[in-house]
């Protein structure tokens, strides 16, 4: 076992886990945090997609323990429970981003990190570029690309980022 | 997966101590290739050795002519680093197309080398620049350091430290992805270098990147896309599968030099 010490959503987190436990099942299995979904289980799908240390990662392909003396943001982090929603969230919600709903905390976690990293105006090109790594199997990718763009100028005017 | 122990040293030598110690020890940083293929139970390392937390293995800077490239520098941070796209901008643009973006947060250029999987880009660009690959033992030529398909020159207490790229005079670098996995079904990496140019191409060859010296024979006599009019690869070597032929690849590799040759040229 090995100790590992780390902040999960702004709370610390201290737990003794096998080294082979992947980090999203850490966070799915440990601490109940079941927005973070397994799709693929490959590093394809996105489902499982987090921040650690501000940045968007698939939590299937990386150790928990990689994730020792860091920072995790799951879906769960976006918005306080109660409170109203990411305007990342809320975008999905108003211009129905998804059906089923198993790709959408991934999808989220990528746009909320892709706004990050290229600001609150973004063209469809570069949207569908940037969710290569995120895939949809029942909407298609039409209301998710409008979700994003519409979220993305909702985030330069919210105090959530 | 199978159980391992899991270390994390602060410096390269620690690291290294680990390897001599442990045998049959794996090194990880992003762990984006390891990772998966332990969790298909087709590596099951008793210990794994991560160099992520070393500090200063993940720089990025120029010293003299030459980029020098950390080995646990992400493909992001060389996709976007003003340095790279200032002194080998086609470094950056292949750096951009590896994986995904979230992929691109984890994945680093040593353990991509180190890998040396037939279909990854980086060993196209560290041939086709003549780059020098500097261990904590030794200096390798990138011809000496890929030895086939997932083999390097790598000793296994041999520790990748940067990656040292001789700026050239133009490049560029063009990948054909395969539809489904985004993997390069080919890629090619022009340099016009000072002294010669060179073309390397990965995701074909059935030994791993290999250099097309037909092309850079016609091309050091001038460096136009129109001297390799009736010049070829041959499509012996190559890979066949349900994805392409070897002929099919061969016809790529040309199709790709050209258009390679092109943006070069334009930048």
């Amino acid at each position: 076992m090995a100790k590992i010490s780390l902040i999960v959503n702004g709370n610390p987190v201290n737990a003794n886990v096998d080294p082979r436990t992947l980090l999203v099942q850490f966070l799915r299995e440990n601490l109940r945090l079941t927005g973070t979904h397994v799709g693929c289980d490959t590093s394809q799908c996105g489902a499982c997609v987090v921040h650690l240390d501000g940045k968007a990662v698939k939590s299937c392909t990386t150790l928990a323990v990689m994730a020792d003396g860091h920072e995790v943001r799951t879906i769960e982090g976006l918005a306080a429970d109660g409170a109203p929603l990411h305007p990342m969230q809320e975008a999905f919600r108003e211009h129905h981003g998804l059906q089923c709903g198993f790709c959408t905390p991934g999808m989220i976690m990528t746009a909320v990190d892709l706004v990050h990293r290229k600001g609150n105006d973004l063209s469809d090109h570069v949207i569908r570029e940037e969710l290569e790594g995120n895939l949809c199997r029942c909407t298609g990718y039409q209301n998710i690309v409008t979700s994003i763009a519409a979220g993305a100028k909702a985030m330069a005017k919210s105090d959530l980022a | 997966m199978y159980e391992f122990k899991y270390h994390r040293p602060a410096t390269v030598r620690q690291a290294a101590n680990l390897l001599v110690k442990n045998e049959d020890a794996k090194v990880i940083a992003g762990g984006h290739t390891l990772v998966p293929v332990m969790k298909q139970r087709l590596a099951s390392p008793p210990h794994l050795v991560d160099l992520s937390h070393i500090d200063g293995l993940d720089g990025i800077e120029m010293k003299g002519r030459s980029l020098v490239i950390g080995a646990t520098a992400r493909h992001a941070a060389v996709a976007t680093s003003a340095v790279v796209g200032e002194a080998i901008p086609a470094l950056a643009e292949l750096a951009g197309m590896i994986g995904d973006p979230a992929v691109r947060h984890k994945g680093t250029i040593g353990g991509s080398l180190a890998n040396n999987d037939p279909t990854a880009d980086y060993p196209a660009a560290v041939l086709a620049l003549g780059a020098t690959i500097v261990t904590n033992k030794r200096r390798l030529k990138a011809e000496e350091f890929f030895q086939g398909l997932f083999t390097t020159a790598l000793e296994s207490d041999e520790i990748i430290t940067k990656v040292m790229f001789p700026v050239p005079k133009k490049a560029a670098y063009i990948k054909f992805r395969n539809q489904a996995s985004r993997y390069a079904l080919v890629g090619v990496f022009v340099a016009k270098r000072p002294s010669d140019v060179r073309v390397a191409v990965t995701g074909a060859g059935s030994d791993g990147v290999f250099r097309a010296e037909s092309f850079e024979e016609a091309l050091k006599k001038r460096f136009s896309h129109k001297v390799l009019d009736g010049v070829s690869v041959p499509a012996e070597g190559l890979n066949s599968d349900l994805h392409g032929s070897a002929e099919y690849r061969a016809h790529l590799i040309g199709v790709l030099t050209r258009r390679a040759v092109e943006a070069a040229t334009a930048k």
